[in-house]
């Protein structure tokens, strides 16, 4: 029985290790004054209004949206495109584009960041939407295409099969069969690669400009001038939405399963 | 009728988006040989000399920097994400199964600025954890975390976790219980279960995870940078110090090699040690 409580409890030091930061910006987000003070010595709500006034917040949250909406939809039309020829086909070279597609994983974003910079100067692009949407295609499309291959495995191809014997077209059995018993592995892996999207900052710093950048390197531009809570107020937010979101995902898709834990 | 109807459709997207990244990684190649022309952003000639300039020691600590800085973020990744990870996939309470995997997912999805932002309030000279500790009267002056390598690698860590989390859970979620209650009903007291029986079922996600980490570690950037603050630098940093501030374009390409280069070699080089410990801790 010591056992068991002693498991808990530390599990709940490891939990609290894990949240402490979210809490602290979500108080420091209420700090009255400029100077941050723990505990806070009151409440108000102007940091807040100072995040959503400020321009530069308002058009980098508009940019990375644009960007996060474009490049996961891509992603996940090339990523589940991509997964049915690695699970269903084989062909030449199949490894050696499996492994090149999979490689932003491995491949520091800083590097691949810096060069689509050099890419986009070569190609008068440098800086514009077209070469960040390009780069956040690039990083994200190894998690939808994760997410659909492993729908793809969970298939019984029965049902494919038999609406071929029945006499559907190739075209009718995939958009008939395939594509509705994969949709939660492809809504799943379009909401991971919109949010990793709307977060990713290492590569976005290299390929945005003042002009293009988004929520996070506008913030990161903000903490290196600034050192009131205005950040923390933003932080709040995005960690409250995401929290949100993801708890509307666990109700409707399964996080377990949107993350593969249960994949046997 | 071709047997493969979606075939070519559905191949022309994925190779595009393939050459367009080789291209990208190709461009950094290019100008890691080029020569650097002070005060324009053109570059010159081919040249060797970037290479030649990594030996400095600057450089080099910053890529032995980065190593011991990945190493100690999976390790202790490792250590505090597997007691969450067995919670998560061995509790028969609905709700505190949902609570666990939202805590422990959430930072994944937060991004790296939010996540580095909030460690500096808490570690600040002034932030959350001083004045606890101040308060408590465990120690009477501000403890340093900014700017220190601790710092950094508290925050990395917490970065790291649920990945990691996600990864040992599947490995444990795969274990078949028999094995334990046989082991415990043979007399093995709980520990002996979880070191002799668990820990060496779950050897291959435990290995996957640390790499895994060790790969996503060696790519930080922000945590570093802010964190670190000029006074830890890794390769990432170096880079982007090159880059944007000398705006030595050449040289912060030879260094993005040098990043890749060891990453891959350091990726090689684990999985080579993690096939050697595979091949001793399996269950024959």
């Amino acid at each position: 029985m010591w056992r068991q409580t002693l498991f808990w409890v530390i599990v709940s030091c490891i939990l609290f290790y894990m949240t402490i930061p979210a809490i602290v910006v979500v108080m420091t987000s209420f700090n009255p004054g400029e100077i941050l003070s723990f505990p806070p010595n009151g409440f108000s709500l102007r940091w807040y209004e100072k995040a959503l006034t400020y321009p530069d917040f308002r058009i980098a949250f508009r940019t990375g949206l644009i960007v996060a909406l474009i490049s996961s939809t891509l992603a996940l039309v090339i990523g589940t495109s991509f997964a049915f020829l690695v699970v269903r086909y084989v062909f030449p070279g199949k490894n050696l584009l499996e492994g090149i597609l999979s490689s932003p994983l491995i491949i520091p974003h800083f590097t691949t960041g810096f060069g689509f910079l050099l890419l986009g100067a070569h190609l008068n692009l440098n800086q514009t939407l077209t070469i960040i949407i390009m780069t956040h295609v690039v990083l994200v499309l190894p998690f939808v295409a994760r997410a659909v291959y492993v729908s793809l495995l969970n298939i019984d191809p029965n049902f494919e099969r038999s609406a071929a014997n029945l006499g559907a077209s190739p075209f009718m059995v995939l958009s008939r069969i395939t594509v509705p018993l994969i949709i939660p592995g492809m809504a799943g892996g379009w909401l991971v690669a919109a949010i990793l999207s709307l977060t990713e900052f290492s590569a976005s710093l290299y390929v945005t400009a003042s002009r293009t950048q988004t929520l996070p390197v506008a913030m990161y531009n903000y903490i290196r001038e600034y050192t009131d809570p205005t950040v923390a107020a933003v932080s709040a937010l995005l960690i409250i939405a995401t929290m949100l979101i993801l708890m509307l995902a666990n109700h409707f898709l399964g996080l377990r399963k949107i993350l593969a834990i249960d994949s046997h | 009728m071709s047997k493969r109807p979606f075939l070519i459709p559905f191949l022309v997207p994925a190779i595009l988006v393939a050459v367009i990244f080789l291209a990208a990684l190709a461009e950094i190649l290019q100008y890691s040989f080029r020569e650097f022309i002070p005060g324009s952003l053109d570059v010159g000639g081919f040249t060797l000399d970037n290479f030649a300039r990594i030996y400095r020691p600057v450089y080099f600590k910053a890529v032995v920097n980065t190593f011991v800085l990945s190493l100690a973020t999976a390790f202790f990744t490792l250590i505090l994400s597997y007691p969450i990870a067995f919670a998560l996939v061995r509790t028969k309470v609905e709700w505190v199964r949902t609570l666990l995997i939202l805590l422990s997912i959430t930072p994944l999805f937060t991004g790296e600025i939010v996540r580095t932002y909030a460690w500096m309030l808490v570690l600040g000279t002034n932030g959350f954890l001083n004045t606890m500790l101040l308060d408590i009267g465990i120690i009477s002056e501000p403890v340093t975390f900014m700017y220190t390598r601790a710092g950094v690698v508290i925050a990395l860590v917490q970065f790291a976790m649920p990945v990691m989390i996600i990864i040992l859970a599947t490995a444990i979620s795969h274990i078949n219980t028999d094995y334990e209650k046989a082991a415990a009903n043979l007399g093995a007291r709980p520990w002996t279960v979880i070191t002799r029986v668990v820990i060496p079922l779950t050897m291959p996600g435990i290995i996957s995870g640390f790499i895994v980490i060790f790969a996503w570690t060696m790519s930080a950037f922000a945590t570093p940078q802010l964190i670190g603050g000029g006074k830890v630098l890794m390769i990432s940093n170096a880079i982007y110090l090159q880059g944007f501030s000398a705006l030595n374009f050449p040289f912060a390409a030879t260094l993005s090699v040098i990043a890749l280069i060891s990453a891959f070699a350091s990726l090689a080089l684990m999985k080579l040690i993690a096939n050697r410990l595979e091949r001793q801790t399996a269950i024959h």
